[in-house]
């Protein structure tokens, strides 16, 4: 007799399951590693579901130029660590052209230097299939979407037409020119993940953790400080307050919050008791109504 | 392999020891159009204090001009996420939500009402346990609640709560409701679902939600989340037979061989013996490894990897089970369908079935009947349409394992995929094995050219390309070669030139010669269409009289004359290999079209211009006009 599974087992195997199906199924797998705490999680889940063999596809960073130098640092220390075989990508046209969030817009600078260049490494890599840490319950465009999410050869998501997704056999055929999206975690909320990490000891970017950071409020928003390309407007001076993270990305583009959780115990305390979403503080999603979904139609992760 | 957490010692540990506790309760919303499954929903995300506050912010600011409740609120908002659901005001996709209240934690597949959407609906419930289906109080049981539960029964959902929504639209009537409960209840019972609770509630005003409305003292049962966090669904799966699908073949080195997957049902320990389905071989399993360290045993839902004893061969596909309690093991069985695409589904054709990690070509040898889906009627029919369910029996080109479908969900159901698009064009629940590989035995029965025919799971029929040297002949005959067999057909193509260089090379070109190479063209086809085949002969075949001797010989095998119809000058042009050169300059003689007649044919069963049109549009037509 076994004993039933918790609820994180649960979870737990069913994204093995289906990270193995991907190393089964495809020519030329890659998995998507943002350094957030999805991808930490979903790096752990991939160690186990191949252990005792490494993790048989290379993990692909799209390097925006505009990471917190903390998340880069975290990057190579866990590559190191661990192993993987890690493809670092940044769109060099947008180099080039000196593309930033502060002269091009938040959107343009996006599009340009992340959903540009994931298309960028995606062609040059030839990958069949990408692995991403999208959740379900991040945002409404992405609770429709399937674990196997088809691609057309221009990497757009057509969400009146994707494939019946039943039980858990999945459809992992493709033509010359498409690909597949794969989300091992879509079930996991935000508290699956933080609770996971916890039991797990997973390490994180230190940028979840509260401390002083240098941050300059703009409407609302508290940005950080992470190094002089930020254009600080007339009037405003970097002040030291106690903050972090609840998502990272560009440093420019994600707001930080107030807060003295400096460990994983007060963060979750914390964030059950946050009436907030945790995208909120993301400055792209909030353009418009339905903007995920047209980024996704794109071909944005 | 196990995630308790350190020995509680603070708050929060005891509070995460509580989360992990927690049971999971996979549950889907269906019913009609506008009977408020999105509403509800929303409010149960709402009551359950997930709705946090810039969603609310924003909510409030969309919910101007649209129907609300105390709250202010559309609460449909919260879930119809793609922009043109919100244009339409209706759910296309399935949606998964998450909630939890202090017992049960939630994952509910919010699925579409629209007839058009009835395959998503099948795809939210194949993970479910348990249904809500939604009725509008003002409008009872429709057509969509009955095709609904039809598929619920068909996917295997045992258990259903019956919300009557919308009951303060009928100032909750006591009487109305009770009569749309029977009626369900009546329509439900050849369904075979195990609990069927019912509940009327106003999604819209909360009533019934969390807790029994003042407004329905008459109503004195259980109210619907109350209810949810109670219901027991899960069958004690390590009582069922072991069954181990091999997903990945776990080699690092020289040393270790390990077969990863997770277990579909049962328990299995090191020491226990297995058996593999495909060569019926034993083995022990000698350890179970997980990155946490080995295992003793590991139970149903755990994604494991296993080691043998000995070396056997094990690939992805194969299915581990103990002896005396094995699979079936078949290439043939009787299945339920529920077809998803709008190219209908014919007996005949070939597609790729995918069962667990196992994924086969397979034919839908024989339509049964067809359910109809509102009066679960069954008639006979010669296709499956979009949306329709029926009972078929399927060949499958190898032997798979397998068991029916209401003793293990996860190794009965399948899924089948169209072998060029490469679309999911339909799911199925396998009810029993046709035949079983254990124990074969020659069946009473003449292996003829029906049987090799229905094995192909296709038509043998020859067809005969007519037309001039350069004419297009065999640039057709082999882009419909691909196709077909792309498409899983057998075929092969007997072209004038293969033939003379082995079979004919004693032959000439005089008129006496010409007769016997097409004679013995003729009587070879007639051989591999009795094979099984489909034949395409591409001939010059110039005389009348010789096209119809083929014909005479092919007897009562089906004969095509194709008439690849394009004019002397344009094949002249194109002289592909060279020879109307060489007739002109007087080097070959008896050429067809230069010193040889060319009798067109007086009834080909079709033309094809080939000077008019391109070649694959000329294939394409062909192959639509072909019975195969």
């Amino acid at each position: 007799m076994t004993t039933r599974l918790t609820h994180l087992e649960t979870l737990e195997a069913e994204s093995i399951e289906i990270l193995r199906e991907v190393a089964a199924s495809f020519e030329r797998p890659v998995m998507m590693y943002s350094i957030g705490k999805d991808s930490s999680v979903l790096l752990h889940l991939a160690r186990k579901a191949f252990y005792p063999s490494k993790i048989p596809f290379p993990l692909l960073h799209v390097d925006t130029t505009f990471k917190f130098r903390e998340m880069i640092a975290f990057r190579e220390r866990t590559a190191e660590d661990y192993g993987f075989d890690l493809i670092r990508h940044t769109n060099q046209d947008g180099v080039r052209d000196g593309i930033n969030p502060f002269d091009h817009g938040s959107s343009r600078y996006t599009d340009i230097m992340k959903t540009a260049a994931l298309r960028q490494a995606l062609n040059a890599g030839k990958y069949d299939a990408a692995i991403g840490g999208a959740r379900r319950d991040e945002e409404k465009s992405r609770a429709k979407e399937r674990v196997f999410s088809h691609r057309n050869a221009s990497h757009a998501w057509d969400p009146k037409n994707q494939r019946p997704e039943l039980w858990r056999v999945f459809n992992t055929r493709l033509n010359p020119g498409e690909s597949m999206r794969v989300f091992p975690i879509s079930n996991w909320t935000e508290l699956d993940v933080w609770t996971y990490i916890y039991s797990e000891n997973i390490p994180i970017v230190p940028l979840y953790f509260a401390k002083p950071r240098p941050v300059v409020e703009r409407s609302g928003t508290l940005i950080m400080v992470d190094d002089e390309r930020l254009p600080l407007r007339s009037g405003e001076t970097p002040r030291m307050e106690t903050v972090r993270f609840r998502t990272l990305g560009c440093y420019p583009l994600t707001g930080a919050i107030r807060s003295t959780a400096s460990d994983l115990p007060s963060i979750i305390m914390e964030m059950q008791a946050s009436r907030t979403s945790e995208r909120e503080g993301r400055l792209i999603d909030s353009d418009s109504a339905g903007s995920m979904e047209k980024k996704k139609q794109e071909g944005y992760f | 392999m196990s995630l308790s957490l350190a020995t509680p010692n603070t708050d929060l540990d005891l509070w995460l020891a509580q989360q992990t506790e927690k049971s999971l309760l996979r549950f889907l919303t269906c019913g009609s159009v506008d009977d408020g499954k999105s509403t509800l929903i929303g409010r149960l995300l709402y009551d359950s204090q997930l709705v946090l506050d810039d969603q609310l912010a924003s909510l409030r600011n969309e919910s101007r001009n649209r129907m609300v409740g105390e709250e202010g609120i559309d609460f449909s908002l919260l879930v119809d996420g793609l922009t043109a659901e919100r244009e339409q005001g209706i759910t296309i996709d399935v949606a998964y939500r998450f909630f939890s209240t202090d017992k049960r934690k939630f994952i509910v597949a919010d699925t579409p009402g629209h007839e058009q959407y009835t395959r998503n609906m099948a795809t939210g419930a194949s993970n479910a346990d348990l249904a809500l289906v939604l009725i509008d109080a003002r409008k009872g049981v429709l057509t969509q609640t009955r095709r609904h539960s039809f598929i619920l029964s068909l996917i295997g959902v045992k258990h259903v709560v019956l919300v009557v929504n919308k009951i303060d639209l009928v100032d909750y009537d006591q009487a109305g409701f009770d009569r749309i409960v029977t009626e369900y209840r009546a329509f439900a019972e050849p369904l075979g679902f195990k609990t069927l609770h019912a509940v009327p509630v106003s999604a819209l005003r909360g009533d019934n939600i969390l807790a029994k409305s003042a407004k329905m003292p008459w109503f004195s049962d259980t109210p619907l989340v109350p209810y949810l966090e109670a219901i027991e669904v899960t069958e004690d799966q390590a009582e069922r037979p072991f069954r181990f699908p091999v997903q990945w073949v776990n080699r690092p080195n020289l040393d270790f061989r390990g077969f990863s997957g997770t277990v579909a049902s049962g328990s299995i320990a090191t020491g226990d013996e297995v058996l593999i389905a495909s060569s019926r071989k034993p083995a022990v399993i000698s350890r179970i490894v997980t990155m946490d360290g080995d295992i003793e045993r590991a139970g149903d839902g755990q994604a494991v990897t296993l080691v043998l004893d000995r070396e056997v061969d094990i690939s992805r596909g194969d299915l581990l089970s103990r002896p005396g309690e094995t699979p079936e093991y078949s290439n043939q069985f009787q299945a339920r369908v529920i077809w998803m695409h709008e190219q209908p589904a014919f007996p005949g054709r070939s597609y790729l079935l995918k069962l667990g990690s196992q994924l086969v070509p397979a034919t839908i040898t024989d339509l049964k009947f067809r359910t109809n889906v509102n009066t679960l009627e069954q008639t006979a029919a010669t296709k499956v349409d979009l949306n329709e369910v029926a009972t078929v029996t399927i060949a499958t080109d190898k032997p798979i394992a397998f068991d029916p479908y209401a003793k293990n969900g996860l190794t009965g159901g399948f899924i089948l995929i169209d072998r060029l698009s490469n679309a999911t064009l339909g799911a199925g629940t396998i009810e029993f094995g046709l035949r079983r590989a254990q124990n074969l035995t020659y069946q009473e029965f003449d292996v003829n050219r029906d049987v090799r025919a229905r094995l192909k799971g296709q038509k043998p029929q020859i067809i005969w390309f007519t037309g001039l040297s350069g004419s297009g002949k065999s640039s057709i005959a082999n882009l419909l070669e691909k196709r077909l067999t792309a498409e899983g057909k057998h075929c092969y193509i007997l072209d004038g030139d293969n033939v003379r260089h082995g079979l004919n090379k004693d032959l000439g070109f005089t008129e006496a010669a010409r007769i016997e190479n097409i004679r013995r063209v003729a009587e070879v086809a007639r051989l591999m269409a009795d094979a099984g085949l489909i034949v395409l002969v591409s001939f010059i075949s110039p005389f009348e009289k010789e096209r119809r001797l083929a014909r005479e010989i092919a007897g009562d095998i089906d004969f095509m004359e194709v008439y690849v119809d394009t004019p002397l000058e344009v094949c002249e042009a194109r002289d592909p290999k060279g020879l109307y050169k060489r007739a002109r300059a007087g080097e070959i003689t008896n050429f067809t079209g230069i010193d040889s007649p060319f009798e067109p044919p007086s009834a080909p069963d079709m033309v094809l211009h080939g000077a008019a049109e391109e070649l694959v549009s000329l294939a394409d037509r062909l192959h639509g006009w072909l019975k195969l």
